[in-house]
């Protein structure tokens, strides 16, 4: 196996970068593996059981859940985003789909996704300029789907002051601009 | 006379600004009006249709005449108001709708001709004779028509568009939006204070009335102070809120960076918030009306109000002397600041029979005439004079859903009907509550009621204030003479034009306005329509109510297009998608092209090449002769399992697919319930339970949102889950004889024809890393696509190219995959064109009857499987050196090009390296047996007439024996 592939981040870097614009940091993660999951129809009782024995969190609407290993978000009804490690969890569907068997369906998203960690002092001050969800409102924990640019987004809300966006990772420049130029607009 | 002592004006500061050319100085706090004011320049525009010499006659936003064109060079803005613009060191302003100066201006002309400018003079004039329209009459109307210009150069500064939530939103902050503001922030409410002033207080600036104890100005100022303190209360001066949506939704135009030279770096110089409310409160005021005289227009008479402004606020006085003409007690106001300023003041109390008859003075006002209640006549020399009609609610925003307002006898005046909006309630002025006392009284309870709504308490503290009665007669305008009372300053349109319109029988308001343009352009008649309509009550003997009212639509005043573009301009207009090759593409020098909001390479030019077309036939007979490689990420993929994931497909799909095995991959036909063709693609089968289908570039969201339906809404007994992996996967096509041998050197896994066959899939590794392989063709030739995860797909690129360098393999681009389909005879969008049927495409076999399918039954039907239906052809011409065009359609020799002979036409057009000529598909009446017959293809727009003979739409390999090769 000589030559193993090399990987490119979705801005086109070697390693992920980090923008500091006055209080406002934007950095391109790719640390982390994503899968989707939806319940089998007729096993969602199976699922949450087998999810809570497997730490993995099953959180409701509209939300983020954290755990020592996985964190999850709310997709659709019975229906999530699982995040885990990318070091250890680069083949994601491989593990997880063990440990559910047939009773939900699983399948990778980690690159379809851009995701730009933003920590700010005043993050509802940035984002009111780029979509249509009140992040005054929302508190930590707050996950859900929106739009930024024509694109379709999952905003995340990690802590007080860190977002986190997912985007689709072909658009990763248009959304890194909008996400810079509101920087700049804003602070 | 100027500057006079007081204000709300830093004078420890000096602004420098130019008007016409000429400097002057001003400080913070000033507008360019007042400022110019204080610089004793009252002369400071024209008039639209008569060039008449006007001076500002407000001090706000209702300004209808001192409209100004603001900066140079590309920041130039026509059209904007003097009384509302923020003085900032270095402004330059010029007047407008003037030749050669503003106080020689050669248009004025116009004026002495007025008799023949009556209102709808147009409508007259240019009837005859008719053919005078395009050639002179048009062109002439289009020159002398606008006020300002454009500079026709790109605007150098960005607007942004955002987005705001609260409980509450005040628009105004006057006494009651203030009140309101208090009240709910108190409370612990969210809320939104909204004002299009630079300062917050509305009125109060501009009064020497007292609130509590202290000033109304002060009092204003340290509200603002407690507000600003709030955490859950945004104040947004400078923010005009323009329009009321639906479902609470409000827009507003918060000028950033207006009040500077030009905007900070990265800083927006506009921005459009559209704010989401629970509710809402007008408190935008009310606005002043003049009573129209004769020569009522001139230089230094203005409303008596905004007089009184600018003494109180920006310390200026337009004049020594003064008179001040009023049919209310509010009038009186204006008497009493005036004098208290020490300047000499007239009253002209219209309730006692006392009028203004005419004025004098050329460029600017020297003299009234005053015809007193006893009929004698006098002339005094006054520089200013205010004149007061009354006040009507500024009531814009309320009637935005088409709520009509409501008379209301007391103060002669319209006010918004209850309800008129959803979520919205009016207070103070805008209300028509005209006392101060009214105007805090009403902001807070409606604010209490509001937040009542939400479950919060919220306490009223009403400060002491004056609770004085406007005590207000009607007088609309003075009868008397011949000359012209104005109306409408901006249109200049008179008392006589109303007569006139009566007169010709356009009574009802609507009909006013468009025959004398009433309340039109800028300023939208905030000082005139109802005085238009007053006059027009008169003349036909009816009440004010009975001849109408006018509604308002947003936006409240002018908005710049620019901020209702926002950010999306030019590069910004759409976001951008690029595929995993894009980086390498780029290095390649490749030339790319949009697909929906991707971009693909569409050729990739070598040294040496200066046309497309080298490029081009080069990458297909490259591929065709030894290896071709393409990006195809940007075909949509979607993820399909569950238990009943083939039963699924069998039903979105016409063709079979339950029994498809796992690790093949089958074409797929999809319909539309109507039976026409709605997409087509692989679909390959990576587990017992688990399909991954794929889908035409452009059709990938269509495909998802209609799966989505099928599975969330026709059939949710069904074990399904479904979702998009378009972008998770790098996908590369490799197709040509090599292409095996090419992929064999990187794939781990033995991908022989034997282990590997036609139409094979499964899951690989490409040098240790995991990779899906998929032994499908587009292009007609032996053929895989191979796909890793995205991060990988720049080294993935790279990596085929170089172990393609000993085969010679070239990278195609769109262009060559358009011709290697169309050799092949692949549908593509031109022949998917919503119109069109499996049958029409040649692939009616495929719709199975077997199974119940979407589109199944209605495929079926009579007219589409009519024997003489369109059906897909390859077209090629007689003489091979003449070249085909899309579009052109099918004659028979010697037939005219009408309408009943169109045989069909061609779909898509190109040329085949392959076979040395144009090739086409088509779809032709009954094509399926013309093969060999002789057509003519014409394109009357192309103007082509070309010999071309019906072959098979195979043109390479019809028998398919590459592809399994």
């Amino acid at each position: 196996m000589a030559n193993p592939l090399k990987s490119l981040t979705p801005l086109g870097h070697d390693a992920p970068i980090t923008e500091t614009i006055g209080a406002v940091t934007i950095t391109e993660n790719t640390g982390t593996a994503l899968a989707s999951l939806a319940a089998r129809l007729g096993y969602e009782v199976e699922v949450a059981s087998i999810a809570q024995t497997a730490a993995i969190p099953l959180p409701g609407p509209g939300r983020i859940e954290f755990a020592e290993t996985y964190a999850a978000i709310w997709l659709g009804p019975e229906q999530w985003m699982i995040e885990a490690p990318f070091a250890t969890h680069e083949d994601i569907t491989a593990i997880l789909k063990p440990i559910f068997t047939e009773t939900a369906s699983i399948t990778e998203q980690t690159d379809a996704w851009v995701r730009f960690d933003i920590t700010a002092p005043d993050l509802p001050a940035l984002f009111e300029r780029l979509f249509n969800y009140d992040l005054r409102r929302a508190g930590v924990g707050a996950a859900t789907r929106t739009v930024i640019d024509h694109l379709g987004c999952y905003v995340i809300r990690r802590a007080d002051t860190e977002v986190s966006i997912l985007g689709p990772r072909s658009s990763a420049h248009s959304l890194h601009h909008a996400l810079t130029t509101a920087a700049k607009a804003t602070f | 006379m100027s500057r006079i002592s007081g204000g709300q004006i830093d004078r420890s500061k000096t602004l420098r600004f130019s008007f016409d050319g000429v400097s002057y100085t001003g400080h913070p706090g000033d507008t360019l009006a007042s400022a110019l004011l204080a610089n004793n320049v009252r002369l400071m525009g024209r008039s639209f249709k008569y060039h008449r010499p006007r001076g500002v006659i407000s001090a706000g936003s209702e300004e209808p005449n001192a409209i100004v064109e603001l900066r140079s060079g590309a920041r130039q803005e026509p059209n904007t108001r003097a009384t509302v613009i923020e003085l900032f060191d270095g402004l330059q302003a010029q007047s407008q709708n003037r030749w050669p100066s503003l106080k020689f201006d050669a248009m004025a002309i116009n004026d002495r001709l007025s008799p023949f400018f009556a209102a709808g003079f147009y409508y007259k004039t240019f009837m005859w004779p008719a053919a005078f329209w395009e050639k002179i009459y048009e062109p002439i109307i289009r020159r002398a028509a606008g006020l300002g210009s454009l500079s026709k150069q790109d605007d150098p500064d960005t607007y942004d568009k955002g987005f705001l939530h609260c409980d509450l939103l005040i628009i105004g902050a006057g006494p009651a939006g203030l009140s309101a503001a208090l009240t709910a922030g108190r409370a612990g409410a969210r809320v939104i204070l909204a004002d299009e002033d630079f300062r917050m207080g509305g009125r109060l600036n501009a009064e020497t009335l007292e609130i509590g104890g202290a000033s109304g100005a002060d009092w204003a100022a340290k509200t603002v102070l407690e507000l600003g303190s709030m955490p859950n209360v945004r104040l947004m001066p400078r923010s005009t809120v323009m329009g009321a949506f639906d479902h609470g939704i409000y827009g507003a135009v918060e000028r950033v960076s207006d009040h500077l030279a030009e905007p900070l770096p990265g800083k927006p110089r506009q921005t459009l918030w559209r704010i989401y409310t629970k509710h809402a409160i007008l408190a935008a005021g009310a606005t002043e009306r003049p009573i129209a005289f004769e020569n009522n227009d001139r230089p230094g008479i203005m409303l008596a109000g905004a007089l009184r402004a600018y003494a109180n606020r920006w310390g200026v006085a337009v004049g020594e002397k003064v008179a001040v003409f009023t049919n209310n007690d509010d009038g009186l106001r204006t008497v009493a600041d005036l004098k208290a300023k020490g300047l000499d003041v007239t009253l002209i109390d219209a309730r006692k029979g006392d009028e203004i008859i005419d004025s004098a003075g050329r460029l600017g006002l020297k003299s009234i005439t005053i015809r007193r209640a006893n009929g004698q006549t006098e002339t005094l020399h006054v520089t200013a004079l205010g004149v007061s009609g009354g006040w009507n609610p500024s009531l814009n925003i309320a009637s935005n859903h088409r709520g009509r307002p409501i008379w209301d006898d007391q103060i002669a005046a319209f006010i918004p009907a209850p309800e008129s909006i959803a979520g919205l309630t009016c207070a103070g002025a805008a209300a028509g509550a005209m006392s101060t006392h009214a105007a805090l009284t009403t902001g807070a309870n409606h604010a209490i009621a509001a937040l009542a709504d939400l479950g919060l308490n919220a306490i009223a503290d009403i400060p002491q204030a004056e609770d004085a009665p406007l005590n207000l007669t009607p007088a609309w305008y003075v009868h008397s003479g011949k000359g012209r009372a104005w109306v409408d300053q901006q249109n200049d349109v008179t008392v006589k034009d109303v007569k006139l319109a009566k007169q010709e029988g356009f009574v009802s308001v609507e009909h006013l306005k468009r025959y004398t343009t009433l309340g039109m352009a800028t300023d939208q008649g905030k000082t005139s329509n109802v005085l238009g309509l007053a006059v027009m009550a008169e003349l036909t003997g009816k009440s004010i109510p009975e001849t109408g009212t006018t509604i308002y639509r947003p936006p409240y005043t002018p908005v710049a297009m620019g901020v209702l573009g926002g950010r999306a301009r030019g590069h910004d207009f759409k976001p951008i998608r690029q595929t995993p090759s894009h980086k390498w593409a780029t290095e390649q020098g490749a030339i790319f092209v949009e697909v929906g909001y991707w971009l693909r390479a569409q050729w990739l030019p070598r040294a040496g090449e200066t046309t497309w077309r080298q490029s081009v036939d080069r990458e297909v007979l490259q591929t065709r002769k030894s290896a071709g490689i393409c990006d195809v990420t940007t075909l949509g993929k979607i993820d399909i399992q569950g238990t009943d994931a083939g039963l699924f497909l069998d039903r979105v799909y016409a063709n079979t697919f339950g029994s498809l095995a796992v690790g093949k991959v089958r074409y797929g036909l999809m319909l539309r319930e109507d039976g026409m063709v709605m997409d087509d693609g692989t679909t390959a089968r990576l587990g017992q339970n688990e399909y991954v289908m794929t889908t035409t570039t452009a059709n990938a969201v269509p495909v998802f949102r209609h799966l989505e339906y099928c599975r969330q809404v026709l059939w949710p007994d069904l074990d399904v889950q479904l979702i998009s992996t378009t972008e998770a996967w790098a996908q590369y096509s490799v197709a040509g004889p090599n292409a095996r041998k090419l992929l064999e050197k990187l794939v781990d896994q033995d991908i022989s024809d034997a282990a590997f066959p036609y139409m094979a899939c499964g899951a690989i590794t490409v040098q240790g890393t995991r990779a899906r392989l998929f032994r499908i063709s587009f292009s007609g030739e032996l053929a895989y696509e191979i796909a890793v995860p995205t991060r990988y797909g720049d080294a993935m690129i790279r990596a085929l190219v170089e172990a393609g360098r000993e085969f010679d393999a070239v990278v195609y681009g769109t262009e060559a995959l358009g011709v290697m389909r169309v050799e092949k005879g692949h549908v593509a969008g031109n022949e998917l064109n919503g119109q069109s049927s499996a049958l029409n495409m040649g692939l009616g076999k495929m719709v199975s009857r077997k199974k119940d399918s979407i589109g199944m039954v209605l495929s079926q039907r009579e007219g589409m499987t009519a024997p003489n239906g369109y059906r897909l052809v390859g077209v090629k011409p007689v003489n091979p050196s003449e070249t085909l065009t899309a579009g052109a359609h099918f004659l028979a020799k010697g037939a005219a090009a009408l309408a009943e002979n169109d045989g069909g036409w061609l779909t898509s057009v190109v040329y085949s390296p392959h076979l040395g000529h144009s090739i086409a598909l088509g779809y032709l009446k009954s094509g399926d047996n013309r093969k060999g017959e002789r057509l003519r293809s014409v394109n009357l727009l192309a103007n082509t007439d070309v010999e071309v003979e019906i072959v098979s739409p195979h043109f390479v390999d019809p028998e398919g024996e590459r592809l399994r090769g």
